[in-house]
C-alpha cells in the first residue's frame, strides 16, 4: 500500500485493550511523520454529575469510570474525601484496603499479560487461541487471575465495582475462618506468579530504550498503593495536593482526548516501569531476587512491562500475605468521618499508573468541584512518542507486522481507555489506507 | 457435529466492566470458547469475523450520533441481540445528563465544548433497535451471563429470575438491615441478580440492578419517611445506577431538591 516511499499503518479499532481506540501512524521514506492514539471513547461526564452528590457515594460512582480498576478509583475518591474530613485511616483498615489493591494488582495485572499481551509475544490473535497450543500457561493464568479476583470478591464484595468500600473503611469485614482460606489460596497464587515472572522473561522483546520521565508515587516507605508523595525520575517530588501545580490536561488538535504533561517538561510514563524502577528498594527480597534473576533491573524498555507486571503480582501476594497473616476479625470495619467544607487530593496507584482525584464538599458533604485523571490520559504522549521511535527502526517489516507491532507497543501500557472521564470524540478524518 | 455459533461482543458508552466479566469465567472461558465462535470481542481477539453473527452482546449505551446509527447495523446482521448491563439496558449512570443540561456538562468538563460530539440523553439499546433479552446490573453477574449465553448455545430460554432482591435477601436468610436496623433498602423495588449482596455486608441495597417489575416505589418510600430517612438521601438512591428508568425516575421526581441539581 501507498506511494512511492510512503506508508500509513492504520488500525480503527484496537483489540485487547480496554475502550474504544484507534491508531495512525503516517511514514515518509524512513521518517515517521505523524503519530495519533486516536480516542473515540463517548464523553460521560462524571466529574459534571459528581457535582450536588453526596460525598460518601463518590467512592460508588467513581468506580463506575472503570470496569477493569473500580478499587482504584474507589482508593482514590475514599482518600480524597478523608482529607477533606481531616480524617487518616490507619492501622488495620489502612492495610485492609492495601489487601484490596494488592486483590486488583493481581486480577488487572494477570488480566493483561495473560489474556491482553501474551498473545501478542507468541503470535496469536487473543488468549483462546492460544490455549490451542499452550494450555497449560493459559490455565495458569486464568488460576492466577482468579485468586486475585478472590481477594476482591471477599473483601469488596464483587469483583466489578466492589459495594463494601466506604469512606473511613468498609461496611463489614469478612469474618476470620474465610480470611484463612484466602491466605491458603494467595499461598497457590504466590507460587503461580513466580512461574509467571519466569515465564514472561523468557519471551523475546523487541528493543526500545526510550527515556521518559517516570512519574509515580514514592517516598512512602513501602512499594506504593494508596499514598505517598508524586515523585519522577527527572527529580520531581511534590505533596499530592501541588499536583495541578505540576500537571496540565490539554486538549490538542491532533489527538480527540485530554493529554497529560509535566508543566515545562512534557511526556511522562506511569504505571508498572515507573513504580519498579523509582521503587525498586522497596520491593520484598524475594521479588528483587526474581527480578535480577529475569534480567530486568532497572529496565527502560516498554516491551518488558510484561515482566514488570508480573513481578508486582509477585510483589502483591507477598503483601497480601503478609497483611493476611495478623487479620483480626475482631476490629471495627470504619471510623467516623464527618462532612465538612473543604477541597482534598489524592492519588493513588492504579494497575496502570497514577489515579489523581480532586475533590471540594461544602460543609454538608454535597460536592462542589471534581477533578479526575486517570492514568491512561497521562500516559498517551508516551504511546505515541514510542511508536514514533519504534517504526523507523522496523521499516523492512511487512505492513501486517509493523502494524502488529505497534498494536504491541501500545499494549504495553495495557491502556484503558473506558477509563478516561475526560476521553471524547471528535469527528475525524480517518481516510482510506493508502492515503 | 453442528456448526459452531458465532458471538459478537460490542460495546458504545459504558466502563468495560460487563464485558470483563467473560473473561472473569476462569473456570469456564477455555470451554466457552470451544462451544461458540467467538466471532468479533475487541477486548479479548485481534480476529474479526463478519457478521452476520448468531448472538450479539451489547455493552453501553447510546450517547452519540454515530452510535445511533452503529446499533442498527448491529441489529441487521445480528440474530439474537442481547443487552449485557445497566447501561445498555437503562441508559446507564451517565442518563444522570438525561436531567441536566448537557451543553454546561459539556463546558464543566471539556476546554473545547465545541469539539465534543454528544447526545443530550443516554438511552438504552432497546429505545432504538428491538432487543430479545436484557441482562440487567451494574456491573452483571458474570454467572447469569454465562446462563445467557450457555441458553442460547442450547437453543433454550435464559433461566434468569425476575424477582426482586427482597426476596433473594429472604431467601438467603439474611436478617432484614431496614427492620432490623433502620437502613433505608432499595431491595424491595430492585431486581435480582446480585444474590442480595449489600445486605450482607451490612448495607442498604442501592439499586445497581435497575427496577423490578411491578414493584411499588411509593409504599418504600413511605416506609422510609417512617424511618426518617433525609429525603435528599431518598432521591440519590432512586437516581444513580438506572436514573432514567422507570418507576425509579418518577418516583425520584416526588424527592428531588426545591432547586433543581442533580
Amino acid at each position: 500500500m501507498g506511494t512511492e516511499n510512503t506508508r500509513t499503518i492504520a488500525v480503527d479499532y484496537l483489540a485487547r485493550v480496554e475502550g474504544e481506540g484507534a491508531l495512525y501512524v503516517k511514514v515518509r521514506g524512513d521518517h515517521v511523520v505523524d503519530v495519533e492514539l486516536r480516542i473515540f471513547e463517548p464523553p460521560r461526564f462524571f466529574e459534571a454529575f459528581l457535582r450536588g452528590r453526596s460525598w460518601l457515594e463518590a467512592p460508588d460512582i467513581a468506580a463506575r469510570i472503570c470496569g477493569i480498576c473500580p478499587v482504584a478509583y474507589q482508593m482514590s475518591a475514599v482518600h480524597a474525601m478523608e482529607r477533606i474530613a481531616g480524617v487518616e485511616v490507619g492501622g488495620h483498615l489502612r492495610e485492609l484496603r492495601r489487601l484490596l489493591y494488592c486483590g486488583e494488582w493481581i486480577e488487572s495485572h494477570v488480566l493483561h499479560i495473560f489474556l491482553l499481551h501474551a498473545p501478542d509475544f507468541l503470535g496469536y490473535p487473543d488468549a483462546m487461541q492460544m490455549a490451542a497450543d499452550h494450555k497449560s500457561i493459559v490455565e495458569k493464568g486464568l488460576e492466577l487471575k482468579k485468586h486475585g479476583n478472590a481477594i476482591v470478591n471477599l473483601l469488596g464484595g464483587r469483583e466489578v465495582h466492589p459495594i463494601n468500600v466506604k469512606v473511613g473503611g468498609f461496611y463489614k469485614l469478612p469474618d476470620q475462618y474465610s480470611m484463612r482460606e484466602l491466605e491458603d489460596q494467595i499461598k497457590r497464587a504466590r507460587d503461580l506468579a513466580l512461574d509467571t515472572v519466569r515465564w514472561t522473561s523468557s519471551l523475546e522483546f523487541p528493543g526500545l530504550e526510550i527515556d521518559h520521565e517516570l512519574v509515580c508515587n514514592g517516598k512512602a516507605g513501602e512499594y506504593p498503593m494508596n499514598e505517598g508523595r508524586i515523585v519522577s525520575s527527572a527529580g520531581l517530588d511534590i505533596a499530592v495536593d501541588s499536583y495541578d501545580e505540576n500537571f496540565i490536561e490539554e486538549q490538542v488538535e491532533h489527538s480527540n482526548a485530554l493529554q497529560s504533561r509535566v508543566k515545562g517538561r512534557g511526556a511522562y510514563l506511569t504505571g508498572p516501569l515507573a513504580r519498579f524502577n523509582l521503587n525498586f528498594e522497596l520491593l520484598h527480597e524475594p521479588v528483587k531476587q526474581a527480578a535480577r534473576e529475569a534480567g530486568v533491573v532497572a529496565s527502560r524498555n516498554p516491551f518488558q512491562s510484561i515482566v514488570i507486571r508480573a513481578l508486582e503480582v509477585f510483589y502483591a501476594c507477598e503483601e497480601a500475605l503478609r497483611i493476611l497473616r495478623d487479620y483480626d476479625a475482631g476490629l471495627p470495619p470504619a471510623v467516623d468521618v464527618d462532612a465538612r467544607a473543604g477541597t482534598g487530593y489524592a492519588c493513588t496507584e492504579a494497575p496502570r499508573g497514577i489515579l489523581y482525584q480532586r475533590f471540594s464538599t461544602d460543609a454538608q458533604g454535597q460536592v462542589t468541584d471534581a477533578k479526575i485523571v486517570p492514568p491512561t490520559s497521562q500516559n498517551q504522549l508516551a504511546i505515541e512518542q514510542d511508536l514514533g521511535a519504534l517504526v523507523p527502526q522496523h521499516l523492512d517489516k511487512t505492513d501486517d507486522e509493523l502494524t502488529h507491532l505497534c498494536e504491541q507497543a501500545i499494549r504495553n501500557y495495557d491502556p484503558c481507555i473506558s477509563c478516561a472521564t475526560h476521553f471524547l470524540k471528535l469527528e475525524l478524518d480517518r481516510g482510506p489506507a493508502d492515503a | 457435529m453442528a456448526v459452531k455459533k458465532k458471538l459478537a461482543v460490542f460495546k458504545f458508552a459504558s466502563c468495560d466492566g460487563c464485558q470483563l466479566s467473560i473473561l472473569d469465567l476462569e473456570d469456564e472461558l477455555l470451554t466457552l470458547a470451544q462451544e461458540i465462535t467467538i466471532a468479533n470481542f475487541a477486548e479479548a481477539s485481534r480476529a474479526v469475523l463478519d457478521g452476520p453473527y448468531d448472538l450479539t452482546l451489547i455493552e453501553g449505551s447510546i450517547t452519540t450520533p454515530h452510535d445511533f446509527a452503529r446499533i442498527r447495523e448491529l441489529r441487521d446482521m445480528s440474530k439474537f441481540l442481547v443487552t449485557i448491563g445497566a447501561c445498555a439496558t437503562a441508559g446507564g449512570i451517565q442518563a444522570l445528563r438525561n436531567f441536566a443540561d448537557v451543553s454546561e456538562y459539556t463546558r464543566l468538563v471539556y476546554a473545547r465544548p465545541d469539539y465534543v460530539e454528544t447526545l443530550h440523553k443516554s438511552t438504552p439499546i432497546a429505545e432504538h433497535v428491538p432487543v430479545d433479552f436484557e441482562l440487567r446490573g451494574c456491573p452483571v453477574n458474570k454467572h447469569q451471563l454465562l446462563e445467557v449465553i450457555s441458553a442460547f448455545i442450547a437453543d433454550r430460554k435464559p433461566n434468569i429470575s425476575s424477582d426482586s432482591v427482597c426476596v433473594e435477601c429472604k431467601r438467603r436468610g439474611t436478617v432484614c438491615i431496614m427492620v432490623a436496623k433502620g437502613t433505608p433498602c432499595l431491595g424491595p423495588l430492585t431486581h435480582s441478580g446480585c444474590n442480595a449482596l449489600c445486605p450482607t455486608y451490612d448495607r442498604g441495597c442501592f439499586g445497581c440492578y435497575g427496577p423490578q417489575d411491578n414493584s411499588s416505589p411509593a409504599a418504600l418510600t413511605q416506609y422510609w419517611q417512617e424511618l426518617g430517612t433525609d429525603p435528599q438521601v431518598m432521591f440519590r438512591l432512586l437516581r444513580n445506577f438506572n436514573p432514567a428508568t422507570e418507576p425509579f425516575r418518577s418516583e425520584s421526581e416526588k424527592w428531588a431538591p426545591k432547586t433543581p441539581e442533580q
